[in-house]
């Protein structure tokens, strides 16, 4: 792997990290990842994108025990992805981790945690973010 | 803009296709598809070609390039160019195909879809057709295209009550009709038992809900209706070639359990064909997996949101039924080579049309539908193929 | 100048695998072992847990109980011999990861297990000289022991982080000294994944010494004896050791038993004074003074009289950032499970 693979994650970093989105100061609407323009105020709201942290809790939209994974993931598996809808209404997918598909369902309250998502081999930059765990 | 016609179409057989390279199989789709239209390779104007990710599969980009140029067409210094829209590229490069003789531009062009995908090992290809998900913040973080399906399968089970039972029904309909198609991967039945406890893939979803990893390429002759009068055989017109955007991570969107841009663009290709939802004789769909299928009938409006799983169960779907869908098998059973799927659609359709279709002729079918879909529905393709 | 604590946090990860299990692998006697070590089942951290997130996850729980803002944060120190990268600093991940970049320093310590009192010490120092308003020091580690070796019973992984500074303090520290030599009772290679040890060389000439001298050092300089604190903290290899230190020393079990977390969670290294001292502040009152000593092999030890103030109880100690809550907290694993999460697997593929 290219030393430079890492770069294009990195520049997400304060996203993935700190769940950091974006606000439309015209209509509010939060987003998350942060978007360069609101999906409603369109040209309206250029150069009125606010920096938003999220609290990082919500609820499972829905979720799935993935068994066939990408490269990287093979040791995880069985792992879970979820859909969970934030508080303050955006959307993210994420893994959910420390538990069972017992205990996450559809309604499911949880709340971010700082994990390794993955890494660019074992000689490779490794990368953190967020995943979820229920509450 | 002017009527189009679909004068000409060559397949592969879909599969694990060891002996053929990415070249090879283009070529011969196209050299079939030529040869079927009774026109000659000096007739031709352009070549389209739908491809989702050779760059990353087989490490070659310029596929247009790379087929002319092996078909003996470079001679001709023919514009060739390949079009990428994950695994709708099939019905990306016959909407444009369709524009530039609609527009005049081009009077006769071949268009075609190909995939490579038994080059690398199942798990790289599972990142690679991932590709067509947000890489930054769903595959990222472990998403495959499999997993999103079968989260929406999970809500749509939630939100309706569609059961596991009704998922497996879509692939013993299409494994059954598979069976019947001699390019199909899979010529065999699978019993619902099979499907229900076949190995997981993403849950609720199993190896049998999913289409498989397959090579193949299909290709169609487009021409002027005023240049095909001048060919043989019956004749089939596009009578509607529609698209649909939406965001491209499925977090973002609307629905979980449907896909917004599949009903606007089938509201957008009933329009242009001025037709409605029951002149439609059959489909094919984007059956990438069993829910997808579900979500797709509903989506296109022939049942309502939340109906497919037991219209499915009902034999609605089925051959004899009020809609047969996926008469080829789909993508499921006939195999899905990514960009040749579009193509392959089409092909059903015109078979259809034409009468051709052999065993699993659609009695008196009139007017075929392809829905093709890229990565987890932000790109929907609805083409609308009628009886000249 | 007053320097204290103004916020800790903990993080311990939730698999654990009993002393006993291990011992089934490798044909000891099951029940003796976990008796002989006073070690009894270790924490194990996920696949997707290490020393970064470990310490992420123990700041954040320190700056979300604290007063001060992620930029307040002058520097970032965090001791670990388990870094994930060994050139790249842990310590800027955490920075980033609590806000408090980019106007801070941070640096990595590494002294076997009393690298996270030694960041203490370095943020006591800068924080006691008025070069910086606050620093977070961090213990953390996620220990690996060769497999069949005694280390084995007990390396676990834990983290707890320490802020550190002269306002909204929750408790103060009145002193810390150390006492340093050079004596090779435990080292790791660079490039070598599991340890080496000195057996029963890291008993008498390396803990007990260094812990003596350090912990008599201290209670000369701020006059003290063991009757004078509450409770007593001690770096802990197993659950043995600390309880034996501390009767030489002149400590009762009760003033150990509450910062005494290896019997359930084993050696967290880094982590593991750090740990005991997060343990006891979630639990102490308004008065209690505290005696804490580490231990790190090479070896060295930090001791630190500790004493707690009124503003403890207005801060949140309760919930599942408690130790206490994170040690109930378990799930249980076998040890195919434990080899699996702790890379013991040789993988094919991407993962290799």
């Amino acid at each position: 792997m290219s030393g430079l693979a890492g770069v294009r994650f990195w520049r997400e970093t304060k996203s993935r990290y700190n769940l950091t989105g974006n606000r439309c100061g015209v209509c509010g609407t939060v987003f998350f990842p942060p978007r360069p323009v609101c999906t409603r105020c369109h040209r309206e709201s250029i150069g009125r994108m606010e920096e938003h942290k999220l609290k990082g809790t919500g609820e499972v939209l829905t979720w799935t025990f993935v068994h066939e994974p990408r490269p990287g993931f093979e040791i995880q598996v069985p792992y879970i992805l979820a859909m969970v809808r934030l508080d303050e209404g955006p959307a993210l997918l994420a893994q959910m981790v420390d538990c069972g598909p017992g205990e996450v369902r559809i309604g499911t309250r949880v709340h971010s945690v700082f994990r390794k998502i993955g890494e660019e081999g074992k000689s490779g930059v490794i990368y953190y973010g967020y995943k979820f765990v229920p509450d | 803009m002017r009527d189009v016609m679909v004068v000409g179409t060559g397949i592969t057989p879909f599969g694990e296709l060891w002996e053929h390279s990415l070249r090879d199989l283009g070529i011969r789709a196209g050299m079939e598809a030529i040869r079927d239209a009774g026109i000659t390779s000096s007739d031709i104007d352009a070549l389209f070609v739908g491809n989702m990710a050779a760059g990353r599969l087989i490490d070659q980009t310029h596929i247009g390039a790379l087929i002319a140029d092996f078909a003996g067409l470079a001679g001709r210094n023919l514009p060739t160019v390949t079009i990428e829209g994950a695994d709708a590229s099939g019905a990306a490069a016959l909407h444009h195909a369709y524009l530039s003789v609609a527009s005049g531009l081009h009077d006769c062009v071949v268009v075609g879809g190909a995939e490579k995908m038994t080059d690398l090992p199942d798990p790289e290809v599972t990142e690679i057709t991932a590709t067509a998900l947000d890489q930054q913040w769903e595959s990222f973080f472990g998403a495959t295209l499999f997993s999103m399906y079968a989260m929406m399968a999970r809500r749509h089970m939630h939100e309706f009550g569609t059961t596991r039972e009704q998922l497996a029904r879509v692939a013993v309909k299409n494994h059954r009709n598979g069976a019947l198609n001699p390019a199909a991967q899979f010529r065999r039945p699978v019993r619902p038992e099979s499907v229900l406890e076949a190995a997981e893939v993403a849950d609720p979803l199993g190896m049998l809900d999913c289409a498989p990893i397959s090579d193949g390429a299909a290709a169609v002759v487009l021409c002027s209706a005023e240049r095909a009068r001048r060919l043989p055989g019956p004749q089939v017109r596009i009578a509607a070639s529609a698209q649909a955007g939406d965001t491209l991570s499925l977090s973002s969107r609307r629905s979980l359990v449907g896909f917004d841009a599949t009903s606007v663009a089938m509201e957008r290709a009933l329009k242009l064909a001025g037709r409605s939802r029951k002149e439609v004789d059959f489909a094919e769909v984007h059956d990438v997996t069993t829910i997808s299928e579900i979500m797709a009938i509903e989506d296109l409006g022939f049942v309502k949101k939340g109906a497919g799983g037991p219209a499915t169960a009902s034999g609605m779907t089925a051959p004899g039924g009020e809609l047969p869908v996926n008469t080829s098998g789909g993508l499921k059973a006939r195999g899905h080579p990514l960009g040749a799927t579009g193509i392959a659609q089409i092909i059903e359709l015109v078979l259809q049309l034409q009468g051709k279709a052999e065993e699993r002729q659609v009695p008196e079918a009139r007017v075929g539908l392809a829905h093709n879909v890229g990565g987890c529905g932000a790109t929907a393709f609805v083409h609308i193929l009628e009886v000249a | 100048m007053v320097v204290g604590i103004v916020s800790y946090g903990a993080c311990i990860p939730r698999y654990r695998i009993s002393s006993e299990d291990i011992a089934r692998v490798w044909g000891q006697n099951p029940p003796l072992i976990g008796k002989q070590l006073g070690v009894f089942s270790k924490s194990v951290p996920s696949s997707d847990e290490d020393v970064v997130t470990l310490a992420v996850e123990a700041a954040r729980t320190a700056m979300r109980r604290s007063p001060v803002a992620g930029d307040m944060v002058n520097a970032v120190y965090v001791g670990s011999e388990s870094h994930p990268y060994a050139v790249k600093p842990t310590a800027g991940i955490v920075a980033e990861a609590i806000g408090a970049t980019p106007n801070l320093t941070a640096a990595d310590f590494e002294f076997a297990c009393k690298a996270g009192t030694a960041a203490m010490q370095s943020c006591m120092g800068l924080v006691g000289s008025g070069m910086m308003d606050y620093g977070m020091a961090i213990g953390a580690d996620t220990s690996q022991g060769a497999p069949g070796d005694a280390l084995e019973y007990s390396a676990s992984a834990g983290a707890a982080a320490i802020l550190v500074g002269k306002k909204n303090l929750i408790a103060t520290i009145e002193h810390t000294c150390s006492y340093t030599t050079d004596t090779p009772d435990f080292w790791r290679r660079e490039g070598q994944i599991y340890p080496q040890h000195g057996g029963r060389f890291t008993g008498a000439p390396a803990y007990f010494k260094h812990i003596l001298a350090c912990g008599r050092d201290l209670m000369k300089a701020v006059s003290t004896g063991p009757g004078d604190y509450k409770y007593a903290i001690f770096h802990q290899p197993n659950g043995k050791f600390p309880l034996r230190v501390a009767e030489e020393l002149g400590f009762k079990p009760e003033q150990v038993r509450p910062g005494l977390l290896a019997p359930e969670i084993g050696n967290t290294y880094s982590a593991a004074v750090p740990l005991g001292l997060a343990a006891v502040l979630d639990i102490a009152v308004p008065g209690d003074r505290i005696f804490v000593t580490a231990y790190g092999s090479g070896a060295g030890s930090d001791a630190f009289d500790i004493t707690v103030v009124e503003a403890i109880n207005s801060m949140d100690r309760t919930g599942p950032s408690a130790v206490r809550s994170m040690i109930e907290r378990k799930v249980m694993i076998d040890y195919a499970t434990y080899a699996k999460l702790r890379g013991k697997i040789t993988m094919g593929g991407a993962s290799r």
